[in-house]
């Protein structure tokens, strides 16, 4: 199981033709406490790029974009009662969804681990 | 700072940089038959004391509510407010103070409003309550949209006797949000069709108790229908007084609760401003999707109790085009004065007001009522009721004023053409004296007779 990265923060966990969502642990640190995570409905789809999700924190409200196009089949919904999982954990814990994706080559213009480092630093 | 006049010299560089000839060149934009030809003609120049005499002359010619006998309700009710309120209201760590964005220097404001939405939640039955909207109208409309939200719906129905200036209001709001609105016919039961019209894609169906006509409804049994549907009931009410005497909105399974609050505190002020009260039930994703400014309790550094903004990354001053509403402040002023009332009233004065409003107007319908050429069609009322009159109530409205009262509005003027000419919808409240109903009596039996 590789892991990518986007400029938007995020990581992208691929399995096969699924992947997991979640936000990175610098964009979690950044955010500050967060207080809420919305999240999609399972079954909805998404194009690269759409607005998939919102997390909100003490400090703002920000919206998480779909990494890549896919269709919602599952969501965290333990983010409900315990948002602070994205800071705890966002690696892990605090993923947000898994799409089925559409086009596996848009994986293929993510960022790897080293890229995504450099990105932040 | 020095305020420093534009000199015609000035104003002619000006006009040359942005390449027009005249000032008027800059109004092309307004319709010709708009544009004023000439200068308005009122006298060049007058002493304070010519002014003042020229404008009480003018004011003079105003029939006002407290100059004559008064029944005018229909979303606004003429009620005491006691000197108290005026007096806190204008001490200026009140009357001057900016949004309280900042909780170490608002904590007075912070906690009125803290205050001011537990009464809200109490009096309604609800578990949480905003810091206040607008008005009434703005709420209504604010409910509606947050019902699409909290249920992923497109779809409202409103009950035909909510008051129709809040059904427009509701229909402007959603006009571009993709919500369809559908309204039951304006009989004078006001909820027969409703619950036909829900069915599996309502997001909610919103019910005025007391409605415009002045009936009570008691929401249980469409409240359960709603529900099963995955509907959600939203009560509205335009006297905020009469939560001291019926049953709540709460009590009879309503999901939001939404009014005017200009009954208690705020005074009919010519029409504005008012405050609205917005207050829901105790559900995550309801409270996430309200509209508006929340005040909360919490503890400082020291474990001392104190107030905050909550939940703010709802709202515009960070959410931006992504808030979950189009207001980002409240009626500060109003909601104080709300509250202060509320506040000298305690649970007991509210209810004691409420009662000598039911009273009055029973004692009123009383007299109105055996008049030949009249029919009282509301059995169910709190302070407000609709009279059949035997010519057209406008009419009647008119000659009433010449006999000096001020007798309530004509359902034609909220129903253009609905064929409700002959309905009368009168209010009274504590500020009625024996005298006045007597006053009503003598002035109807004349006019109709």
């Amino acid at each position: 199981m590789s892991v990518k990265y986007t400029k938007d923060h995020e990581w992208v966990k691929i399995d096969g033709d699924t992947v997991t969502v979640g936000i990175t642990a610098y964009a979690a640190e950044q955010l500050g406490d967060v207080v809420f995570v919305e999240l999609p409905d399972v079954g909805k789809t998404f194009d690269q790029g759409d607005e998939m999700a919102v997390v909100e924190s003490v400090k703002a409200a920000s919206e998480v974009y779909a990494p890549v196009s896919g269709e919602v089949v599952a969501a965290n919904s333990n983010l409900e009662g315990e948002p602070e999982k994205v800071n705890e954990s966002a690696d892990t814990d605090g993923w947000f969804v898994k799409l089925k994706l559409t086009d596996k080559s848009q994986l293929d213009d993510l960022m790897d681990e080293a890229a995504y480092a450099a990105h932040i630093s | 700072m020095r305020y420093l006049p534009l000199t015609p010299a000035d104003r002619q560089d000006m006009r040359k940089t942005i390449g027009v000839n005249s000032i008027d060149e800059l109004f092309t934009d307004v319709p010709e038959a708009a544009r004023l030809k000439s200068t308005v003609d009122l006298p060049s120049h007058q002493t304070e004391l010519q002014v003042e005499r020229a404008m009480s002359k003018l004011a003079g010619e105003n029939t006002s509510a407290s100059s004559v006998p008064f029944f005018v309700g229909a979303g606004a009710y003429k009620h005491h407010v006691p000197a108290t309120v005026d007096h806190l209201i204008q001490r200026s760590e009140f009357l001057t103070a900016y949004t309280p964005y900042q909780p170490e220097i608002s904590q007075g404001t912070l906690q009125t409003l803290f205050e001011f939405q537990t009464q809200v939640a109490l009096m309604t039955g609800m578990d949480v309550a905003n810091a206040s909207m607008y008005d009434g109208s703005t709420a209504c409309a604010e409910a509606v949209l947050m019902a699409g939200r909290v249920t992923k719906r497109k779809k409202a129905v409103l009950a035909g006797s909510l008051h129709p200036h809040y059904a427009e209001t509701t229909r402007t709001s959603a006009k571009y949000l993709d919500i369809n609105i559908t309204s039951t016919d304006p009989d004078l039961d006001g909820l027969s069709g409703i619950a036909d019209a829900i069915d599996d894609e309502t997001a909610c169906v919103v019910i005025q108790t007391p409605d415009v006509f002045g009936r009570l409804h008691d929401l249980t049994e469409i409240s359960e229908k709603a529900h099963q549907h995955g509907a959600l009931v939203i009560a509205v009410f335009t006297e905020a007084v009469s939560l001291g005497l019926v049953k709540s909105p709460g009590e009879m399974g309503a999901d939001i609760a939404v009014g005017e609050g200009q009954g208690i505190g705020v005074g009919l002020n010519f029409g504005g401003p008012y405050v609205g009260l917005f207050a829901c039930k105790n559900d995550r994703n309801f409270i996430r999707n309200l509209p508006g400014r929340l005040a909360g309790e919490t503890v400082d550094a020291d474990g001392r109790r104190g107030f905050v903004l909550t939940l703010s990354t709802r709202e515009q001053h960070i959410r931006r085009d992504k808030a979950t509403s189009n207001i980002c402040t409240n009626s500060g002023l109003c909601a104080l004065a709300f509250t202060i009332h509320m506040t000298l009233l305690g649970e007991k004065g509210l209810t004691t007001l409420a009662q000598l409003n039911h009273e009055t107007a029973c004692d009123l319908v009383d007299r109105l009522s055996g008049i030949d050429g009249v029919e009282l069609l509301t059995d169910i009322f709190f302070n407000e009721f609709a009279l059949r009159l035997n010519r057209p109530a406008a009419d009647v409205v008119d000659a009433l004023v010449d006999k000096g009262v001020l007798g309530g509005v004509p359902a034609s003027r909220l129903y253009p053409g609905e064929g409700l000419d002959d309905i009368l919808i009168v209010a009274a409240t504590e500020t009625n004296t024996q005298d006045d109903l007597a006053a009503y009596e003598t002035a109807l039996r004349e006019v109709l007779s």
